[in-house]
């Protein structure tokens, strides 16, 4: 038996090694005041650290990293502005219930409240958007609050976790114990399962519907149940319609598979949902960005909702039947009780819908001395033959990602969905670098939310990884722009910008910079950085004034879609 | 949709530091609006009981309860507007009763089962415990004769006494996916 006083671990120490013990290999950080007993005892923990440059991008950075693994992210930062400056990360998790565990350092029990150097009340602060936070005060809670934490992140509908530690709880000393005791958390209840009766009946209106759509979400992607719902469709034959995070749970290349659904989803998706006479929805929510006009939403539809969390039912949506559960176990017992059918009369019906899309489709366009974004995704997608793990920002080029980019696994489109976080994907790129060190990864940005949070290129830069960033520069704000041009009479309201030469941005940086204005110069300039070592920007100076077609303006009808005028109207010219 | 009305929710909680913010946060978070709230300790270590009163229809009652269960410290959540439950308010009510005034000032408090519990050569204090339209009646009643102040508990609730399904243990020992809110 060791001497006692040798078994006494710091909170510091205590900490690591209870994140070590709960397998976390890599964490984003950023060391101030009220941490530093933490980062000094990091020097001695297995645990990689990767210092950031702003403390949003390391709450970016455990977010990216956790859609990439399905395991749990972790960050951590000070107290005060440390803090506070994780907040957009935290609440973009929250948004898209993603596994994190946030850790922040804070002052010193005796001082809390006083309103000490660099004290914020972050729980206070993140009350509404994690799923739970702590602040821990005494140094025995530091490994159970770490376990809980963890334990509440990654189950049932996963969401970030904050847990505050003070700066004496880190410094004091304490023996622990680190039995496997399970969790006991006598209020969570994460888990749920649908009833035999509901399934039957669930199963007897799938088997009589004539006009089922599959409404697919990031649920299915998040609960490993991409194969059961193929094997699922393959057996009912039911289209499959995929949310922007649910894009890649069902392959783009199914015969089955409709696309992406809602605001900017093919028009022959949307209007295939209008004319649905049942829709069954797998781990989705009926965001607004999805269902538009609730008033004439689906109206002939029946709805059957799959979906983890009991809160979600009936919220945006009334549906006549609700299975709540875990969405892999109610499709397992679905699938044993519905019936093989022929759809054809509904698929021809469908496949008439899409009508003249592909005339319109700015992929049948001539392009030359052009560069489209749709043009640039189209071609990055078949250059990478639809393998890469691409992250997305938010705005156009999102949206002519999800169209263009032909997802065919999950896992392999990040994005900030409910949240809309502009600066997200470059963070977000370099944490999945982490969980996916060999895969190729491509971060698609545009100028606007490039330059939010620009400054991880100097991260990435300093740990050597490999990533490529495609900048979609059209010398907008282009979303906004967008809306601008339909619906404010054209009157461009702070939407210009102005934006540095990111090739020499790059080189600054030590990184590879190039620039494509045309089209022909696409495949090169994508090969080349395909074939570069390190971190790759494209400067892809595109048509400054294309709009995302076809378009559902926010509230209105689903099937009362913008369309792209065809032919194609001219834009203005390349700078 | 159904018809809005005034629910009864009655949530045992942990007992610690924050979950009576918590609480409030989701409410005003979901823009449920709260008409009392009323929390105290219960005869179980370590468990409060919330009383919270509130306008709402049956899905949003519904999900409520749903909201008020992710919340970890939450321990369970009853919907007691359409069991049998008594419920009860306390209020206080200061109000001008001078020598002249003060036998009628008392007379009505007796009427209403108010107990006269202060005196001051201006004014007395009434406690009454009852439901909220009791408590309202009497509010009307002395209005004429000047309210100082008054302070009101919200309602406390509780289910019937013949009505002891699921009431069996303790809450805090409740095994966790026992209750399905959907």
């Amino acid at each position: 038996m060791s001497d006692p006083a040798n078994r006494m671990l710091t909170g510091a120490q205590i900490l690591w090694e209870a994140l070590h013990r709960e397998g976390v290999e890599v964490v984003f950080g950023y060391p101030g005041g009220a941490i530093m007993p933490a980062y000094d005892a990091l020097l001695e923990s297995p645990v990689k650290h990767v210092l950031v440059r702003h403390e949003q991008g390391a709450s970016h950075m455990a977010d990216g990293y956790a859609r990439a693994s399905g395991k749990v992210g972790v960050c951590v930062a000070t107290s005060g502005p440390g803090a506070t400056n994780l907040v957009t990360g935290i609440a973009t998790a929250m948004l898209d219930s993603i596994p994190m565990v946030c850790i922040t350092g804070q002052v010193s029990s005796k001082v809390i409240g006083s309103d000490a150097f660099q004290e914020t009340d972050i729980t206070g602060v993140t009350l509404p958007i994690t799923k739970h936070n702590y602040l821990v005060t005494e140094v025995d809670q530091i490994a159970p609050t770490i376990r809980e934490a963890f334990y509440i992140a990654r189950t049932g509908r996963p969401g970030p976790v904050l847990v505050d530690i003070t700066k004496d709880a880190q410094q004091a000393k304490t023996e622990v114990d680190w039995s496997d005791a399970p969790v006991r958390l006598p209020g969570y209840r994460p888990e749920h399962r649908a009833r035999a009766t509901d399934l039957e009946a669930a199963a007897a209106m799938i088997n009589g519907a004539k006009r089922p759509v599959i409404l697919a979400g990031h649920g299915i992607v998040k609960a490993e149940a991409s194969a059961l719902l193929g094997r699922f469709v393959e057996k009912t034959g039911i289209p499959v319609a995929s949310t922007l995070l649910g894009l890649g749970g069902f392959p783009a290349s199914h015969v089955l598979a409709l696309g992406m659904m809602g605001m900017h989803g093919e028009a022959w998706v949307n209007q295939a949902i209008q004319e649905a006479d049942l829709l069954v929805a797998l781990g989705m929510r009926f965001d607004d960005r999805v269902t538009g006009n609730l008033e004439t939403y689906a109206v002939n539809a029946k709805k059957i909702h799959c979906e983890l969390d009991p809160a979600e039912i009936n919220k945006n949506v009334r549906v006549d039947l609700a299975l709540v559960g875990d969405v892999k176990d109610t499709l397992t017992s679905l699938l044993a009780l519905v019936a093989k059918t022929d759809r054809h009369g509904w698929l021809d019906r469908i496949g008439s819908l899409k009508g003249d899309s592909a005339v319109r489709d700015i992929q049948q366009m001539p392009h030359q001395d052009r560069l489209f974004a749709a043009h640039v995704l189209h071609d990055l997608w078949r250059i990478t033959e639809g393998k890469a793990l691409v992250v997305s920002d938010v705005g156009q080029h999102q949206m002519w990602e999800a169209q263009y980019y032909k997802h065919d696994y999950p896992r392999k489109l990040i994005t900030s969905g409910g949240l809309g976080t502009m600066g997200f994907a470059l963070p977000a790129a370099i944490g999945a670098r982490f969980a996916m060190p060999d895969e190729e990864i491509w971060v698609v940005v545009g100028d606007g939310g490039f330059q939010m949070t620009a400054c991880e290129l100097s991260t990435a830069a300093q740990e050597g990884i490999k990533l490529n960033i495609a900048i979609i520069n059209n010398g907008y704000l282009g979303m906004v722009r967008q809306w601008q041009q339909f619906f404010y009479d054209g009157r461009y309201s702070a939407t210009p910008l102005r934006s540095p030469d990111f090739v020499k941005l790059a080189e600054a940086h030590g990184l590879t910079g190039l620039r494509v204005t045309k089209r022909e110069e696409v495949e090169g300039a994508v090969a080349l950085a395909r074939a570069t070592p390190g971190v790759v920007v494209i400067d892809f100076r595109v048509e400054q004034e294309d709009s995302v077609y076809p378009m559902v303006p926010a509230g209105a009808d689903l099937h009362d879609m913008i369309r792209r005028p065809s032919p194609l109207v001219e834009t203005a010219a390349d700078e | 949709m159904t018809e809005s009305r005034l629910r009864t929710f009655i949530a045992y909680v942990e007992d610690l530091p924050g979950v009576l913010n918590r609480v409030t946060s989701l409410f005003r978070r979901r823009s449920y609006n709260i008409e009392s709230l009323a929390v105290g300790r219960t005869h179980e270590q370590g468990v409060s009981r919330m009383t919270i009163v509130m306008e709402a229809d049956d899905d949003a009652a519904r999900r409520i309860e749903a909201n008020l269960y992710k919340l970890v410290n939450v321990l369970r959540v009853e919907d007691t507007t359409l069991r049998p439950t008594v419920a009860r308010e306390l209020a206080l009510i200061k109000v001008r009763a001078d020598s002249a005034s003060r036998p009628s000032v008392m007379q009505v408090c007796e009427v209403f089962r108010a107990r006269v519990i202060d005196v001051g050569p201006e004014a007395l204090i009434c406690e009454i415990t009852g439901t909220a339209d009791k408590i309202d009646g009497l509010l009307d009643v002395l209005m004429p004769f000047g309210v100082v102040e008054m302070v009101r508990t919200g309602a406390v609730a509780m289910v019937r006494s013949a009505d002891v399904k699921g009431r069996e243990g303790d809450v805090s020992q409740e095994r966790p996916g026992a209750r399905d809110a959907a």
